[in-house]
């Protein structure tokens, strides 16, 4: 069954701005889904109209089957949004925040509490429950979000960059925690910069850019299309000059590091048979950059080149 | 429509204007009770006095309703325009937009909340009244749906006026240049059979008026006007507003891009 559905969709804004210009989507049930683009590509408009924050120009939306159009009352159901921009009511505590957002999903009473409860408990925020919204930290603003998108026990989650400025340890237990609802059933829709986060979390990607999707597939897939792979190594010995590698571009970083580019026809299993053949020992090796974040800017650049030569 | 999830939805909101309002009593609360204290003891106590009678009432107990409608009419309004646009502000009417309630259940939530802070404060105002003069009330059916519908009323064009605000000067525009003229030239502080016939036709044009008079009638038991056209009027506006308010929410004027 199909979470999302996205056919044509397009919106202009009042000041000319064709924000998107027809985009296709399908997002499965139970999906852990990566909508990535450069800043202004669509993806918060796209999330805006699935979400009905914004009017949509034209093409159709449908959410676990129900149309945005014609019943959008069940679509809403479905969904749980933790937005980009930070939204909450700053002077209201933060127990109210949650307990009103079930209230404005029918919820109430002993249920309520429960799940707020619970929400807030795994969003390590339960001890801070009676405090005033506006006295929590950024990060903790974001999870507050989070427990507030979760308090209807939606069946997509859509997060606009929930862990912008969020640190790395709360961040590595939000994964977690969405790891889990996800696998209990949830589909997932996440947009983030962090493309560790979406090359570690999410099954399929679509990638946004200039208001059209230029890329949608599983993310094993898309990552079978990067095109060059630079890799740090820690040697063990000093050594004088980067050695000549064959189908190898190698470079030092200091004594103890080289650095190395392999295209997509070599194996890395080449590199060290022809490291151990000049009796290199490696310690260990890191990619320089995020592969995910690689091809994400080979994707964009390449697309903006496309474009201007046109 | 869900109706279960709807009223679970109102109810929600209605709390939250509850809790918003007594959480910032200092502002919603004690300015008008220390300005109506003072409208009793300038215009009726000190000035009151050289008045003398008004339609057979001292001019204490002729202000009184008048003074209470003030109250209800100003603090229901500036209670949803200020609720509304402070959620549109800082985004979070999202929180609304987003879930399943209606449009309807959204406007009904905030005007049920203007109505309550207006009848809080009317409540307060009435009380400090009687510490000046008597009232004794000579309708009380009609003392209450009157203050009820003109509460609903003004609490329909607060909301209105919030969705139309861009900015905190908007919200204060309405308040300082209409409803305070209207107010005062409603029929408060005196009996339009006191104006020359002229002023008496353009004053029955201000539907303040209407209220003023038809709650004092409901109060004292004496109006300038018939309190039949003060229902037609208040039920017509109750209609004509709420109408407005869901046209504007279905067209996501000021709130949907």
């Amino acid at each position: 069954m199909q979470a999302l559905t996205i056919r044509n969709l397009r919106k202009t804004y009042a000041s000319g701005n064709e924000a998107l210009k027809g985009i296709d989507l399908n997002v499965e049930a139970g999906d852990f889904y990566a909508l990535l683009g450069p800043n202004g590509a669509g993806k918060t408009t796209a999330i805006g109209i699935i979400t009905s924050l914004i009017n949509k120009s034209a093409g159709e939306v449908e959410v676990f089957g129900h149309s945005i159009d014609s019943d959008l009352e069940a679509a809403k159901s479905c969904i749980g949004l933790v937005p980009q921009e930070i939204n909450l009511n700053l002077w209201d505590s933060v127990y109210n925040i949650v307990s009103n957002q079930a209230g404005y999903y029918g919820i109430a009473g002993k249920v309520a509490h429960g799940r707020v409860e619970k929400y807030l408990r795994s969003m390590h925020l339960w001890d801070r429950r009676a405090d005033i919204a506006r006295h929590l930290s950024g990060g903790m603003k974001r999870r507050l979000m989070i427990a507030r998108a979760l308090v209807h026990e939606p069946r997509l989650l859509i997060l606009d960059e929930p862990t912008a400025g969020v640190d790395i340890e709360i961040r590595r237990s939000m994964w977690k925690f969405l790891e889990e609802i996800n696998e209990a059933g949830t589909t997932i829709i996440l947009t983030t910069h962090y493309l560790e986060e979406a090359e570690s979390l999410c099954r399929n990607i679509g990638i946004i850019d200039g208001g059209k999707i230029i890329e949608d597939a599983k993310m094993s897939t898309v990552l079978r299309k990067l095109q060059r792979e630079v890799v740090i190594l820690s040697l063990a010995n000093s050594v004088a000059v980067a050695p000549q590698l064959e189908g190898f571009a190698t470079k030092l970083r200091g004594e103890n590091e080289l650095e190395v580019e392999k295209g997509p026809d070599r194996d890395l299993n080449e590199l060290f048979v022809q490291l151990n053949a000049k009796d290199i020992k490696v310690v260990s090796m890191r990619n320089k950059a995020n592969r995910l974040e690689e091809l994400f800017i080979g994707l964009v650049e390449g697309k903006q080149a496309e474009n201007s030569s046109v | 429509m869900n109706i279960a999830l709807n009223l679970v939805a109102v109810r929600t909101i209605i709390r939250k204007e509850v809790s918003r309002v007594l959480r910032i009593w200092i502002q919603t609360i004690v300015p008008p009770a220390i300005t109506m204290t003072l409208y009793f003891i300038i215009f009726g106590n000190l000035i009151g006095r050289r008045i003398g009678s008004m339609d057979g009432f001292d001019y204490m107990q002729y202000i009184a309703p008048g003074l209470i409608m003030m109250s209800v009419i100003t603090n229901s309004y500036g209670n949803v325009v200020s609720s509304f646009f402070g959620a549109k502000f800082t985004r979070y009417v999202d929180e609304m937009l987003v879930s399943p309630m209606s449009n309807a259940a959204i406007i009904i939530g905030h005007v049920a909340g203007g109505v309550l802070r207006g009848l809080l404060v009317g409540s307060l105002v009435t009380i400090i009244a009687l510490f000046f003069t008597k009232l004794e009330v000579a309708h009380p059916f009609i003392m209450v749906t009157i203050v009820l519908l003109s509460s609903i009323v003004f609490s329909l064009a607060g909301f209105i006026n919030a969705v139309f605000a861009s900015k905190f000067d908007d919200i204060s525009i309405i308040p300082t240049f209409v409803l305070t003229p209207l107010t005062y030239l409603g029929g408060v502080f005196y009996s339009i059979s006191m104006l020359p016939e002229f002023w008496q036709t353009v004053s029955k044009a201000n539907p303040i008026l209407y209220m003023v008079n038809a709650f004092r009638y409901g109060v004292l038991g004496t109006s300038d006007i018939s309190v039949a056209y003060a229902y037609i009027i208040l039920i017509g506006f109750v209609i004509l507003l709420f109408s407005a308010c869901m046209l504007l929410m279905r067209k996501g004027v000021g709130i949907r891009e």
